[in-house]
């Protein structure tokens, strides 16, 4: 068992490993020499998946935020004024699986509510911002992210898992907890975001849209 | 209802082949070069006369917006950044292009930067679409690989720079210029207008931000016709759009259909219509969590277009049709809308950082009835001082549900207050 997120202490160094090296080399070439900055996000999000890899708990350090500005050559103030203002990058520990729970209207009237209980009971986490007393789980409730029609949505680290309710989030969670991850997607066999029971449109063989006359070229004047 | 060969995605489920074989059976990248050699001029004005209107909420005629951008690059090179930041609670249509229709994407821009004299064009998708974004970088990756985009694109003689760019959780960011302010590596903070983003925008440079959906139709467009098009839907209100209904209803689902559809039509046909039947429906948010609610009695008729919805005081927005049926607290439902504009607002403007909490904590009480009769005045007023006075259009959003609830829910908002009273009355008389 690793201990709670809470536990951990803040590391006195970091350094990107060849993986992340790698990432962040194909993330700079996306921008125009001398605005490197706009890979800031990037970067930031490759220090936190470093950190899940290494050390179990996706989060980032200070020093981890250093290494970014770095690589960047921006001022550090920067990327903590950054790392700060989008919700996605954790500035403190968290658990193995980060159970994030979409607590927007949409989600809200299909049942959010039961999906946040279902964590409670598994977890033992007593609300939102809480880890488990064995570090698995760390509980977050999130804003809308857009899988509406596909509600409720738990987010678990990377992955939605879709149409939920308390005996699906029970199992989900019990499944994480013997080692396994389930696929993510629809948990009651919908294919994406169609009807409960399969399409009633686009049933018929996709057609090849004929090229209209007009896709020759125009004539020079 | 529209029939499956006027339907511009056809793998909206992603039941078939995601990638570029699959892709060019259904028709994309068929003729791309030859649309391109139509000239900038002749493709902008076919995309002004579909009638073609920006789906990511605002509902700005497309053709019109790539007519702003400078004719002749200047020292600053142009650039298309595509919107897909879905975020706006309701909204999961562009979900579905980015992870099952991803080349309808691409390809639309690579034709929009070559109307635009873009020789480079972002794609910005929400951070929480990790899965969505590895999906469309591989579309991206093969079109590479095919030479349809890149060095001499399609073979047009075009040079062409596709880049997906990945947020990292914040709902600003779907504001234009908060997104450009974001792909620079700065927090998401909206910029002031003028100057446009088609004068200065990323980088300083000419920039037209198009939303997903708007960039995926114009191939199907230029390949069909602007005849084609604006002939289905309604005038002014032209072609088809994806419609994403949730709530309750009994079988959500994203669909896309025409413009105009009853709305009462679109639940009854594609959701199985509303739990317990239509006459358990108590209100519909028809375009994202931003637009005002409407009643039942609005619900019964109204068409879901820009203009019918206008009519009814609410909007189209992103047709994003929230469903609540009568078991709903509509208090409760839009006081959790402004706990999310609260949760969203950057800070920036002072009526909306202040407002967005104040607006918040009142609802809040009014959920439970803990107010007076005369605050309602009070909070309509206030989202009528934060609208309109923000520096972007998220204090409006935060101010139109509560507008909303208060134009077709007032009388249940005094009846929570009174019985709140009353439940006092009673237990300071039982002590």
């Amino acid at each position: 068992m690793s201990a709670a997120p809470s536990d951990r202490v803040e590391p006195t160094s970091f350094a990107f490993d060849d993986h992340s090296h790698a990432a962040i080399d194909v993330a700079i070439a996306k921008y125009p020499p001398g605005k490197q900055a706009s890979a800031v996000l990037p970067l930031l999000d490759i220090a936190q998946r470093q950190m899940g890899r290494t050390t179990g708990s996706a989060w980032i350090p200070t020093v981890a935020m250093d290494a970014v500005a770095q690589a960047l050559s921006m001022p550090p103030i920067r990327v903590y004024e950054i790392a700060t203002f989008y919700l996605m990058f954790n500035t403190k520990p968290i658990g193995r699986y980060h159970l994030q729970v979409c607590g927007t209207t949409p989600c809200w009237l299909r049942g959010s509510d039961e999906v946040a209980r279902a964590c409670r009971d598994v977890g033992g986490m007593k609300g939102y911002g809480e880890s488990s007393a064995d570090g698995l789980f760390t509980m977050s409730e999130v804003e809308c992210l857009g899988g509406c029609v596909n509600a409720p949505i738990l987010q678990v680290d990377d992955d939605y898992y879709e149409d939920m309710d308390y005996e699906r989030t029970k199992a989900l969670l019990e499944s994480l907890k013997r080692g396994e991850k389930p696929a993510r997607g629809s948990t009651i066999g919908r294919i994406g975001s169609a009807p409960t029971g399969g399409p009633v449109t686009l049933t018929s063989d996709p057609i090849r849209v004929p090229s209209a006359s007009n896709v020759e070229p125009e004539k020079a004047e | 209802m529209l029939s499956d060969q006027d339907r511009i995605f056809t793998n909206l489920y992603g039941i078939h082949d995601v990638g570029l074989e699959g892709a060019r059976k259904r028709g994309d990248w068929d003729g791309t070069a030859g649309i391109l050699a139509r000239g900038r001029e002749a493709i902008i004005e076919e995309m002004k006369a579909s009638g073609l209107r920006g789906r990511g909420g605002a509902g700005f005629p497309t053709g019109l917006k790539w007519s702003f951008m400078p004719k002749e690059v200047g020292v600053r090179p142009h650039y298309l950044v595509v919107n897909a930041d879905e975020s706006e609670p309701g909204s999961c249509k562009d979900r579905d292009i980015l992870r099952h229709d991803p080349h309808k994407l691409v390809e639309g821009c690579l034709i929009a930067s070559f109307a635009m004299n873009a020789h480079a064009c972002y794609i910005y998708v929400r951070g929480e679409y990790y899965n969505e974004a590895v999906a469309l970088q591989k579309a991206v990756d093969q079109a590479y690989a095919a030479g349809l985009i890149g060095k001499n694109a399609s073979g047009s003689g075009y040079d062409f720079d596709l880049y997906v760019h990945r947020g990292a959780g914040a709902y600003i960011c779907g504001e234009e210029t908060a997104l450009l302010e974001s792909l620079e590596g700065k927090k998401g903070m909206p910029r002031l207008k003028p100057p446009f983003p088609a004068a200065m925008g990323l980088y300083g440079c000419p920039t037209t931000v198009n939303n997903v959906e708007s960039i995926a139709v114009a191939p199907t467009i230029l390949r069909r016709g602007a005849a084609w098009f604006s002939a289905l839907g309604r005038p002014k209100n032209a072609g088809t759009k994806l419609f994403s209904i949730s709530g309750h209803v009994n079988k959500p689902c994203n669909v896309e259909e025409e413009l105009g559809i009853p709305l009462r039509e679109l639940i009854d046909t594609y959701c199985g219509g509303v739990r317990g039947g239509w006459d358990n429906l108590l209100a519909v948010i028809p375009g994202g969590s931003s637009v005002p609610m409407i009643p039942k009695s609005i619900c019964d008729t109204v068409l879901m277009d820009f203009d019918s919805l206008r009519e009814v005081k609410s909007s189209l927005g992103t047709a994003a049709v929230i469903v609540m049926d009568k078991s709903t607290d509509p208090i409760k439902a839009i006081a959790r809308l402004s706990k999310f504009y609260k949760h969203e607002s950057c800070g920036q403007c002072t009526p909306c950082r202040e407002g967005t909490g104040w607006m918040m904590r009142v609802m809040d009480r009014m959920v439970q009835g803990r107010a007076e009769v005369a605050e309602i005045d009070v909070l309509e007023q206030v989202t009528r001082q934060i609208e309109g006075h923000t520096i972007c259009a998220l204090g409006d959003a935060a101010a139109w549900p509560i507008q909303g609830l208060i134009r077709h829910f007032r009388p249940l908002m005094e009846e929570r207050i009174a019985a709140y009273k009353a439940s006092k009355t009673t237990a300071m008389a039982a002590e």
